[in-house]
């Protein structure tokens, strides 16, 4: 529980989060763990099962999808979602572009903590949104 | 006597010096990795600030038992490399009359170990198999150093500094640390508490609820008055993750208590202030649902707040860290991830964390995941920094079959570091079929290399435990996920089938399996 009196800071200043009352901050602290990766490390291997739902805190991320880099993702992006929530294994492999610091957690936890955060499962249906309304966009 | 300068008749070993390699550490980490260095005959140097071997179990868990087991009577015969599956702190020896020596020494009272008995078991270890330690030198700052014949680190101790190439830090994660809540500085921390009979018709509040809370709660039930156990997210039980996240099951009872309306009370919710009252303590909580603020008056209470890694000046001089127990960022070979040759072994090596699939961790953190983490480590340390070749054996076509079935049967590397260390053979058009030991996953996936085949254990959310292999071909790697089984049994015809038909992608015919049973 050490760092999560740290992390509520954090976390209250990205905008996935932005909604949560501190209490429910504190205990969504708490539901995530911190993990690190290092330049050119993946975070994601597309193919694998048993993958998690990232928040990144610090650092960028290349999304990667044959080869080719898709988007650059930084502080307060997510990803992992889509595999979490389907239960299917990564589309694409994720790479840190540097240093990168981020919240984890498993894809099974994904579930009953959005159901347990609505507020949380709006900001991502918003972000899920654009991203459907810029691809969209793009195709049309 | 000038700092440095040996006492007259001190008969210790390493005296402040050079050396290629330094170990801090004589926990289960420093001994299990010094033990494998010296056989594959790695001059190195071992320092510890205590005066025996031990690490934090010369002093925890608080209630005198351990909660990781050594079962006397198993599946597998005592003193087999199967049987380790089955004994979670023995330290891991080449010597047949050097295994398994936990179970000799436990009363039998228990298949848990109590923390004396474990004590004596890594003291037997070191003085059986001749781990030479530099006891009550502490190390007390870090510092880089470039010569002629390049970069150094400079270990300054206790007893004077320490030159060498390669560091390698074994120093648990045994720093108790208390949060910033106001007022929580006030009380006693889990490494603090008093004798159980002092808490006596008291009311508690344990601020946390992991295993340390829960392990004082449960010491203190038959105590206390009441307990109440607080933090704000549910608490997790190792019974539902299936992992060793979580309480473990022996240390339920307070929580069968809450649930019946015992006396003790698990709460969700934040820790916003404590306060002296007089002689009591008011302890004001923010319920992680919502509503207002609930004001508890207690006895006393203890922060279970948890505890970090001593790493002391390391993040100084660029070391990495993350997470709630500060741990050093590092490489899948347990090399800090932004200062190259400063190493970690033991459990501070839980941050190199893998591939933590399906959320479960690796159990580095625990002696049975680090012993063989530091096997690993002495073999990498050795042909990185030391030009020693790692050995390949050679491995005829049609033994890879029966063998990888062994291994994911019975291998305890694979059992215990599940989807975190992997059994790799590979198939080199010049090198041709070689056993290449046990590699880290994450380096296995990411490293690339020739073709291969990577034999793992792995462990999902909803209790299923089965193989996984990973085939590398033509620099593709590919996950192949084979069914599980109720006993465990990964030997029955349709996983060898299965296997074979790998391994025939990898262009390899293991034809008719000498393994196999009669089709009768």
């Amino acid at each position: 529980m050490t760092q999560a009196m740290e992390l509520v800071d954090e976390l209250g200043s990205l905008a996935l989060f932005a909604d949560l009352p501190r209490p429910q901050l504190d205990a969504a602290a708490h539901s995530f763990e911190e993990a690190w990766f290092g330049e050119g490390e993946r975070v994601l291997r597309e193919g694998l099962t048993g993958s998690g739902f990232y928040v990144i805190l610090d650092g960028q991320a290349v999304v990667r999808a044959g080869g080719k880099d898709a988007a650059v993702l930084g502080r307060g992006d997510f990803f992992g979602e889509v595999s979490a929530l389907l239960g299917e294994p990564p589309s694409a492999d994720v790479v840190a572009l540097n240093s990168m610091r981020c919240l984890h957690m498993a894809a099974p936890d994904l579930r009953p903590f959005l159901m347990a955060h609505p507020a949380v499962m709006y900001r991502m249906l918003l972000d899920q949104t654009r991203r459907l309304r810029t691809t969209t966009r793009a195709r049309g | 006597m000038a700092r440095g300068d040996p006492p007259a008749g001190d008969d210790r070993p390493f005296p402040p010096g050079e050396y290629p390699l330094v170990v801090v550490g004589s926990g289960p980490g420093g001994l299990q990795l010094s033990y494998a260095l010296r056989r594959l005959g790695v001059e190195h140097a071992v320092i510890s600030a205590d005066p025996a071997p031990g690490g934090m179990f010369r002093r925890w868990p608080f209630f005198q038992r351990l909660l990781s087991w050594t079962k006397p009577y198993a599946p597998a015969e005592h003193g087999t490399r199967a049987y380790e599956r089955y004994d979670w702190n023995s330290l891991l020896a080449e010597e047949a009359e050097n295994r398994a020596l936990m179970t000799g020494l436990m009363d039998g009272t228990s298949y848990f170990p109590s923390r004396p008995e474990m004590e004596l078991n890594l003291v037997a270890f070191a003085e059986r198999t001749g781990v030479k330690v530099r006891y009550g030198c502490r190390w007390e700052s870090t510092r880089r150093e470039t010569t002629d014949s390049g970069e150094r680190f400079v270990l300054e101790t206790s007893d004077g500094e320490y030159r060498c190439r390669v560091a390698v830090f074994a120093v648990g994660v045994a720093e108790p640390y208390v949060p910033p809540t106001p007022g929580l500085d006030l009380v006693p921390h889990y490494a603090d508490t008093r004798p159980a009979e002092t808490y006596a018709g008291k009311r508690i509040f344990i601020v946390g609820k992991q295993n340390s809370g829960f392990e004082l709660a449960s010491g203190l039930l038959p105590w206390a008055r009441s307990i109440v156990l607080a933090s704000p997210s549910p608490a997790k039980l190792s019974v539902v993750t299936r992992s060793l996240v979580g309480i473990r099951a022996r240390y339920l009872q307070p929580y069968e208590d809450h649930v019946l309306a015992g006396g003790v009370a698990v709460l969700e919710a934040s820790i916003d202030r404590i306060e002296p009252t007089g002689n009591t303590l008011r302890v004001t909580v923010r319920p992680s649902g919502g509503g207002e603020p609930v004001a508890f008056e207690v006895d006393e209470a203890i922060a279970a707040t948890g505890f970090v890694a001593p790493l002391r000046d390391l993040p100084a001089l660029g070391v990495a860290t993350f997470g709630s127990s500060r741990l050093p960022a590092q490489t899948p070979f347990w090399e800090s991830a932004t200062v190259p040759g400063i190493y970690f072994a033991g459990t501070i090596g839980q941050g190199a964390t893998g591939l933590r699939k399906h959320g479960m961790p690796a159990n580095s953190g625990a002696v049975h995941g680090a012993r063989y983490n530091a096997r690993l480590l002495a073999g990498h340390l050795a042909e990185k920094h030391f030009e020693m070749a790692r050995r390949r054996r050679p491995i005829a076509e049609t033994e890879v079959l029966p063998f990888l079935i062994e291994e994911i049967c019975r291998a305890p590397e694979l059992w215990h570091q599940r989807a975190y260390l992997a059994r790799v053979v590979s198939v080199d058009a010049a090198q041709g079929i070689a056993d290449e030991g046990f590699v880290p996953l994450a380096h296995f996936l990411d490293a690339g290399g020739p073709d291969a085949i990577a034999a793992t254990i792995e462990a999902d959310a909803e209790g299923g435990v089965y193989p996984v292999f990973y085939l590398r071909h033509a620099g593709k790697t590919e996950e192949r996920v084979l069914p599980g089984h109720p006993l465990h049994d990964f030997s029955s015809d349709e996983h060898r089938r299965a296997v074979a038909s790998l391994l025939s992608e990898l262009g390899l015919a293991p034809a008719e399996e000498r393994a196999a049973p009669a089709a009768s």
